[in-house]
């Protein structure tokens, strides 16, 4: 690669462009890590956790959607967007009932393994305390929409690749909440399938695959560390 | 008393299919769908939604996320009239609060809740944009009731308790007043030998565009961007197919100036679309009217009519050869948000009103993927003056970065509440002066995602490179509790988030908290250094990167009045210590009531004064 090629600056690291990059894909490709929760490349991005949040020319922008420039200089490792992240992570603790010991997804969650990254260690505000009714209708899928971090992943997996459009969102502000298409508006009288990509897609335990819950043992979960590995 | 037996049983699927049958079943409509058939319902059942949901091809939890989406939906049963007190911080100023508990105490409900005959519902909603002739309410979100007092709302409670319809309610209930108070080019009107719209129209679209180009004219809706810039990109982008939108949802509290054009200058509104669907090469004009302006609906359909009889809409429009142009008007339905000219677009093809990702803006892919200019109503009264007395005109009046006259709707602790219009420049002291508030401490510039002004700084002038503003500018006196004010504005703000963002969201609702926190509002605990701390924090956050400029502007009026009224929080966070929201002793009552143990042993000691 010339000189001459276009690329950005990341945490003052070269990083190469294609065209129609965004600053997280292009970051991507050269194994630089933006924090995020709520973008993956088989689906479209709804930019709605912010954990991506990076400055670009001193502009705050979601790097999941931000179309990389060349000559851009993007700040991601700084102390003050250290502590945008984590006062993040930690509204979204509050917002929902994350309670990692009892939880089958632990080891496997985006939230926690980003909230260890971030070096969260309390909550910080006060918790919001929902109780939004678990519902376990579907025979191979359970949906805890208290552990729901509203990342539209299984919205755009159910609408883009299993093409059912099984999931909405629905009220606004802080009601707003996952809706599932069927007559009842249970999981169980929808469309949705286990081999669908929408029932494996979420990045935190609100749809989970029945039966098949701490099948891995701890020590092989994929966010495990040495520390877990022993 | 006739009780409509509509409102406590589920309306049938009938009313739905007429709805229906009038927008040939058009998904892009749901939003206007939704309205028109609860107007007749009163309330959108589940059933209705899964009927609506098939008949459109749509899934029901589409339909379902819409319906929940808009304030003025309801998903759950309300009364056959629905009463919406405006809750704008004027509204409560103006003694709004008591009156519906005076009106709550007189047909025995509690707002929120519809009584048991299913005849009537109270409830708040944000601001009217009356806020110069309030307290006001809106009637099944149709009509609005304003200068509450009193004596109306006895008599209301009155009609209410008789069944008297609303349409035998008396007409002075029903007044709504322009309050013109100074008027300048915009609100004096074009003149009456002004150049006729063809006569302007015949110019070439280059021309209009140089001329508005030569103004500086910049938005009025608060973002300010130049108007010719927007315009030029959206000719420049590619696509056989353009739209112009007229952005007349006005919903930052404090503002009612494009109330009082639509009203009386819809023509020179209707003039500067069409202007700028000739200069950007659009065929499809679109108003978006907010829900809470439906009373204007009749007049405007009027006018539009009117002007597509006298050949200014509609094919050859004006007379141009191949100028191919109509408006049609788009009503809202309760949600601030969708000021957004991205949410406005989602709302438009009838979704849910979430600002999209930009890029692409909407002159690029906007309405339907096409390139769409979205202009305030102001803006587009501007174009019909600049285009008929030319750009350097405009540009002559008000200061070299903010040309032209502005439109402030003056509200609050003044003598003479209303419109005032002044060129660019103008100083807030001068405003002050003429609307009478002498005793003024602070004024909210722009609303509430503007700026708090305090006296000190009234010598600023109301310009872009000054103090900018949308067009609100609420006076608040020394008898005003600054501190309350910035927490009614965080409660409109946790109220309108759209809930896509996590900042915005989350960072709203514990906003509120912990403001209600310090008002004691909320919880057992009194507030101390670490609750402002904690508001400290929010605000950093909600400044640091939401997905659009509701959660980026949430917190400037919190941020505003701890900078510049810093002892109203200081005096409310007053404790040694942290204080937690929950009684630590009274959640061990049980256990005490259950061992039957009243000893001090019994009791949780803490070191925490209370």
């Amino acid at each position: 690669m010339s000189a001459v090629d276009p690329s950005f600056e990341l945490d003052g690291q070269r990083v190469p462009l294609q065209p129609g990059d965004t600053i997280l894909a292009a970051a991507a490709r050269a194994g630089l890590d933006i924090p995020y929760l709520c973008w993956s490349a088989e689906v479209s991005a709804s930019a709605s956790c912010r954990l991506c949040t990076v400055l670009a020319d001193g502009r705050p922008v979601a790097a999941c959607v931000t179309p990389a420039v060349a000559g851009q200089k993007v700040e991601c490792r700084s102390a003050s967007l250290d502590v945008q992240r984590l006062r993040l992570l930690q509204m979204l603790f509050v917002e929902g009932n994350h309670f990692c010991p009892g939880c089958e997804k632990s080891g496997n969650c985006v939230l926690q393994v980003q909230a260890e990254r971030a070096g969260m260690t309390d909550l910080h505000f006060e918790t919001l305390n929902p109780e939004r009714p678990v519902d376990a209708s579907h025979p191979d899928v359970l949906f805890e929409p208290n552990r729901c971090i509203l990342c539209q992943l299984c919205v755009r997996a159910s609408d883009e690749i299993d093409d059912k459009q099984v999931f909405a969102i629905g009220g606004h502000g802080i009601a707003t909440r996952l809706l599932i298409d069927s007559p009842s508006g249970r999981l169980g009288d929808s469309a949705l399938s286990v081999g669908d990509r929408a029932a494996h897609i979420c990045p935190v335990g609100a749809l989970l695959p029945k039966r098949v819950g701490f099948a891995v043992p701890i020590g092989q979960r994929r966010f495990d560390t040495e520390d877990t590995r022993g | 008393m006739v009780v409509n037996a509509a409102a406590v049983s589920e309306p049938t699927a009938e009313t739905a299919d007429a709805v229906l049958d009038r927008w040939q079943r058009d998904p892009l409509a749901l939003v206007q769908i939704l309205r028109e058939t609860q107007a007749a319902t009163y309330w959108l059942p589940r059933s209705l939604l899964v009927h609506i949901a098939a008949a459109l091809g749509l899934t029901v939890a589409h339909v379902e996320g819409v319906a929940g989406f808009y304030r003025f939906f309801h998903t759950s049963p309300v009364g056959c009239v629905r009463l919406l007190f405006s809750d704008n911080i004027t509204d409560r100023m103006l003694g709004s609060e008591a009156l519906l508990a005076q009106l709550c105490a007189r047909l025995g409900v509690a707002p929120g809740e519809v009584d048991a005959q299913g005849r009537f519902s109270v409830d708040r909603c944000s601001c009217t944009g009356l806020c110069d002739q309030g307290p006001a309410l809106l009637v099944n979100h149709h009509q609005v009731v304003t200068r509450l007092d009193g004596a109306r709302v006895d008599a209301l409670a009155d009609c209410l308790l008789a069944g008297t319809p609303v349409e035998e309610w008396p007409d002075e209930w029903f007044r709504v007043v322009d309050g013109v108070q100074r008027a300048d080019l915009l609100l004096t009107g074009l003149a009456a030998d002004a150049s006729s719209l063809p006569a302007v129209l015949a110019r070439s679209p280059q021309a209009l565009l140089d001329e508005v180009a030569q103004s500086g004219l910049r938005g009025r809706g608060g973002a300010g961007f130049p108007t010719e810039r927007k315009w030029q990109a959206c000719r420049d982008a590619p696509g056989p197919l353009r739209c112009v939108v007229c952005n007349a949802d006005e919903g930052e509290p404090g503002t009612f100036k494009d109330r009082v054009l639509l009203a009386s200058h819809a023509d020179s509104v209707f003039d500067g679309m069409t202007v700028a669907a000739r200069a950007v090469g659009a065929q499809q004009g679109f108003v978006y009217l907010r829900g809470e302006y439906r009373f204007l609906l009749p007049q405007l359909e009027q006018v539009l009519a009117r002007r597509r009889v006298a050949g200014l809409l509609g094919r050859n429009a004006a007379g141009i050869a191949g100028f191919d142009f109509d408006i049609a008007i788009h009503l809202g339905a309760g949600a601030y948000v969708c000021g957004e000219e991205s949410a406005l677009i989602e709302s438009l093809e009838g979704k849910r009103g979430t600002p999209r990702i930009r890029p692409p803006f909407p002159v690029q892919a906007g309405y339907l993927g096409r390139p769409t200019v979205v202009n305030n109503v102001e803006t587009f009264c501007a174009v019909a003056h600049i285009a008929r007395r030319g750009g350097a005109w405009w540009a002559g009046i008000g200061t070299a970065q903010s040309t032209g006259t502005k439109i402030h709707s003056v509200s609050g602790d003044c003598a003479r509440p209303g419109l005032y219009e002044y060129p660019l420049g103008t100083t807030i002291a001068q405003i002050l002066d003429e609307c009478g508030a002498p005793q003024a401490q602070a004024v909210q510039v722009g609303g509430p995602s503007g700026a708090c002004i305090p006296a000190s700084e009234f010598g600023r002038a109301i310009a872009f490179e000054d103090v900018p503003s949308a067009g609100a500018f609420m006076v608040f006196d020394r008898s005003r509790d600054l501190f309350e004010v910035a927490r009614h504005f965080a409660r409109f703000f946790a109220h309108e988030s759209c809930g896509l963002c996590t900042p915005c969201r989350v960072g709203t609702e514990l906003v509120v908290r912990r403001l209600d926190k310090l008002a004691h509002a909320r919880g057992a605990g009194h507030a101390s250094a670490f609750d402002i701390e904690r508001l400290h924090d929010l605000d950093t956050v909600l400044h640091s990167g939401t997905h659009c400029g509701l959660g980026a502007s949430a917190c400037n009026p919190l941020r505003d009045t701890m900078r510049h009224f810093g002892a109203a929080y200081a005096q409310r966070s007053t404790a040694a210590q942290f204080q937690p929201d929950i009684d630590l002793d009274a959640e061990l009552s049980s256990a005490r009531r259950v061992t039957r143990r009243t000893d001090a042993g019994a009791h949780l000691h803490t070191d925490t004064p209370t």
